[in-house]
């Protein structure tokens, strides 16, 4: 990719020492180090739970160390709060954007540090600054937009400009790239480059090798809250990397044997519909999928895909068109309906759709099932029953901790709860299973693991429809990756023939010849 | 372990009580009034005769019904800001058929329960309708219906056929329909309005547990009330499930407001303002947790500060004391998310 490093070996800007943070019984972070210097971009990589949060937000002010030093600039430092990090130049861009909607751009930056004269708030200083800012390093945004009509790329970058606004030298970014488009993701990593360039430091927190390979100068790892190593990531591989962080060598390589696709699961005929704002989406969308397939459906977010989905699960109405499982007609029929026509599916938002986090999650894992043998009877919940099934599947599916099947869904890591997800659609048994952004925000194991049962799925003569912004997830794993471009499929390709250059020109709207 | 306690809401519930009787205690100062002296005759004309009690169980019954309404409702992801007026289109119900239906008492007594609780649910259930039919925010509908609810009664209240003359209130209810405790009873509690909307108010509180904790019909409600969204995606009925949780709320609103006119009141007044069971039921509920078995012992507090706080007047406090002191104690249950925070906060800085 031909990286520029910025990064002055001979400034030390923090320097985390011998950092213990102890919850009760349970080591979060186990006598970690890191050291960032001036202009790099430090990457962290561990699995989830791991302890990265953990540790960054040590270094926010947000948790106390247990034990441990913080050195800044040399100096060595207590926060006891995250005002304290701020002031000390450490600023934090989470991986759930912390904007509010109804704002706009510019309120959203200044919110809480507005700049007054008198009782009012003199947006045009706070304005020419933060131009200044989005000039410098190349951060287009529109400030008088409102956050819920911008883009997710435009978010991250108003959340970057938020903490740049504050006076951040350090940038600390959790799971950047979890819900950018390629093309964003490209974005990020020059405005990172900018950045660093003009002597501040970025921290990156990421499951993403690639990512880790194409921008850190070094990469900390960590796994099960205990320091392993840090290493200079120019000198190292991916497969080095994920070794190191996993504690094994992982396979990256997804396991496909050859196998004839069986009858049609799914066909989708001529679908339109608008989206909430009454603009038309889908134009007249066909779409078949077969069983014992794994059929991918590539494109950059906002081509329909969503849409498509919410239809295809009966969260949303269509206007016309034709969609059949089996045969059967499932058109604009309620999400109970669908469900027992034999569509399952894994929700793009887990925490929004796929999971009642309040919920134990032993009651999660029989979401469509609460009314039916073995767990209810006579209208009555069968404790022993839902607990016996949720011991069962967490063991199965590797629900970590163990033992939790009667503690919230919210207790678990990201990618725990995914794993409760699958655990539950894919024992749901269905004809058809679509799974839309199964991995994201997921660590390499994680990913693993959710790959192998989409193919084990597949192979069980299952149809699979794949719905990623991952490329190289459609890629790996589909049998047939089909491209949809503004509400249409513009393109057909068998998985084994396809090239990467291709796809991308086809899901910028280009046709194939 | 420093942490759990912190974590535990039994402990803020009654830190916030004691705060609100401290700041009660300001006013009572304020007001030349020694909070001793006021604090104690509460306590003494509470606890000290075993009459007493039956008294507070008795002004605890229609709380407690109030309370679970509003409790179930709060499990259920929907705010019923409206259970004072299905309290009042309850209490009117089975006052009507109260006095204008003769029939023994085995047939009035259920008789009359039923159609208050139908008169609830069906207030509720309108309301219901309206928002998933038409999407009218329920606070909005639910407050308004508050007010038909009151000028309904006012006017039935009025009508010939079961108004009292030169009064202000409704003819008695007809014995056959009172739930007082029988005769010899009576005399031996000395309480002249003991009746069984205690009892019914507990077997209503664990009825309401076991549907929250245990049945599929808990499960439901309780999906679409933490993520509405999730719930339709596992392909669960989120109106029809609105629709019977606000039913369900209503009519446990309307069965207290029969209790309490078949049971002590024994007729309807023509009302002033609002009398508040309702909204008490809200207070009863956020003490409660809203948790069922708690809002029995909420109910039983706040009747024993309402029964309390009449015979104040007899040291010449305001009997509205008590109503400051429930007020700060909502308040500090309000807001102890916050104090737990800042709390929790100060723990980790003075521990290790």
């Amino acid at each position: 990719m031909g990286r520029v490093s910025h990064m002055d070996p001979a400034v030390e800007v923090i320097a985390m020492k011998d950092i213990v943070k102890k919850f009760g019984d349970f080591t979060a972070n186990d006598h970690i180090n890191l050291t960032l210097h001036k202009g790099e971009v430090h990457a962290i990589l561990g699995e989830n739970g791991a302890g990265k949060s953990t540790l960054m937000n040590v270094l926010c002010g947000l948790y106390r160390p247990t034990s441990g030093q913080i050195y800044i600039k040399g100096k060595e430092t207590v926060f006891s709060g995250p005002k304290d990090a701020i002031d000390q130049g450490i600023g934090m861009v989470h991986q759930h954007f912390m904007l509010i909607q109804p704002f706009t751009v510019l309120d959203n930056i200044i919110l809480g540090v507005e700049p007054t004269s008198g009782l009012v708030i003199n947006k045009k200083d706070a304005r020419k600054k933060i131009m200044e800012l989005s000039e410098q390093y190349a951060m287009k945004i529109d400030l008088d937009a409102k956050i819920e009509d911008i883009s997710v790329g435009m978010q991250q970058r108003v959340e970057i400009l938020k903490v740049l606004y504050r006076g951040a030298e350090t940038l600390i970014l959790d799971e950047p790239t979890a819900s950018l488009t390629p093309q964003e993701i490209e974005g990020l990593m020059d405005i990172i480059a900018n950045l660093t360039k003009d002597g501040k430091s970025v921290i990156i927190i990421t499951h993403k090798l690639k990512e880790i390979m194409a921008s850190s100068d070094n990469c900390t790892i960590i796994r099960q809250g205990k320091y392993i190593d840090t290493v200079d990531v120019s000198k190292s591989s991916e497969n080095e990397l994920a070794a190191m962080m996993v504690g094994r060598e992982v396979n990256f390589k997804v396991d496909k044997k050859d196998q004839e696709p069986g009858e049609l699961v799914l066909e989708v005929k001529n679908l339109h519909a608008k989206d909430y704002r009454g603009v038309e989406v889908l134009k007249g969308l066909n779409l078949k999928v077969h069983a014992g397939e794994i059929t991918g459906l590539a494109g950059v977010d906002g081509n329909g895909q969503t849409e498509l989905v919410e239809i295809l699960t009966g969260l949303k109405k269509a206007e016309s068109g034709e969609v059949r499982v089996l045969g059967k007609d499932i058109f604009n029929k309620s999400p109970k309906a669908t469900f027992d026509a034999g569509v399952s599916s894994i929700p793009a938002d887990r925490q929004k759709h796929g999971l009642i986090l309040d919920f134990a999650i032993e009651d999660n894992l029989i979401m469509q099932h609460f009314n039916e043998e073995p767990f209810a009877s006579k209208g009555f919940l069968q404790r022993k029953a839902i607990r016996k099934n949720a011991t069962e599947l967490m063991e199965k599916f590797d629900v970590r901790p163990r033992g939790t099947e009667g503690k919230p869904a919210k207790t678990l890591s990201g990618g725990n709860q995914q794993k409760v997800i699958i655990a539950r659609e894919v024992t749901n048994d269905k004809e058809l299973l679509i799974a839309v952004n199964p991995t994201r925000g997921l660590d390499v194991g994680a990913i693993e693991f959710v790959h192998k049962y989409l193919v084990e799925q597949r192979n069980k003569g299952r149809a699979v429809l794949l719905v990623s912004f991952e490329l190289d997830e459609v890629m790996d794993l589909s049998d047939r990756i089909e491209v949809i471009f503004d509400g249409q499929i513009t393109g057909s390709v068998s998985g084994k023939e396809a090239d990467e250059k291709e796809l991308g020109y086809m899901m910028a709207g280009g046709k194939k010849e | 372990m420093k942490q759990k306690i912190l974590k535990s809401n039994l402990i803020f519930t009654l830190l916030s009580i004691v705060i609100g009787f401290i700041i009660g205690a300001i006013f009572l100062v304020v007001a030349k009034i020694s909070p001793a002296e006021a604090y104690g005759k509460l306590w003494h004309s509470v606890m000290d005769k075993p009459k007493y009690w039956m008294w507070t169980f008795t002004y605890a019954s229609p709380l407690i019904f109030t309370g679970l309404s509003v409790a179930f409702s709060f499990r259920t992801g929907i705010f019923n800001i409206g259970a004072e007026g299905q309290f009042v289109v309850g209490s009117l119900a089975a006052c009507v058929v109260g006095i204008l239906v003769d029939v023994p008492a085995y047939i009035h007594v259920p008789l009359c329960i039923l159609v208050g609780a139908l008169a609830g649910f069906f207030w509720s259930f309108l309301v219901a309708m309206m928002k998933i039919k038409r999407g009218i925010h329920e606070v909005l509908s639910f407050i308004m219906f508050n007010w038909i609810a009151f000028y309904l009664s006012n006017y039935v209240v009025n009508l010939r056929a079961i108004h009292k003359p030169s009064s202000e209130a409704t003819k008695d209810v007809m014995d056959s329909a009172r739930i007082l405790f029988p005769k010899s009873l009576l005399k031996l509690v000395e309480c002249k309005a003991a009746n069984w909307g205690f009892v019914m108010a507990i077997v209503a509180a664990i009825i309401i547990w076991v549907i929250i904790e245990k049945t599929t019909l808990g499960y439901k409600l309780k999906a679409v009330g933490s993520n509405n969204s999730a719930a339709l995606y596992a392909g669960i009925n989120s109106d029809r499930s609105v629709l019977t949780a606000l039913g369900i709320s209503g009519a446990l609103a309307g069965l207290g407001g029969a209790v309490q006119v078949l049971g002590m009141a024994g007729r309807l007044s023509q009302f002033a303002g609002q009398e508040g069971y309702g909204f008490d039921g809200i207070t009863v509920a956020l003490i409660g947790g809203s948790n069922p078995i708690g809002c029995i012992f909420s109910g039983i507090f706040y009747g024993a500060m309402k029964y309390g706080g009449t015979k104040l007047t007899m040291v010449h406090a305001p009997s509205e004391v008590v109503n400051i002191i429930m007020g700060c104690i909502v308040l500090c249950i309000a807001i102890s998310p916050g104090i737990k925070m800042a709390l929790s906060r100060l723990g980790k800085k003075g521990g290790k």
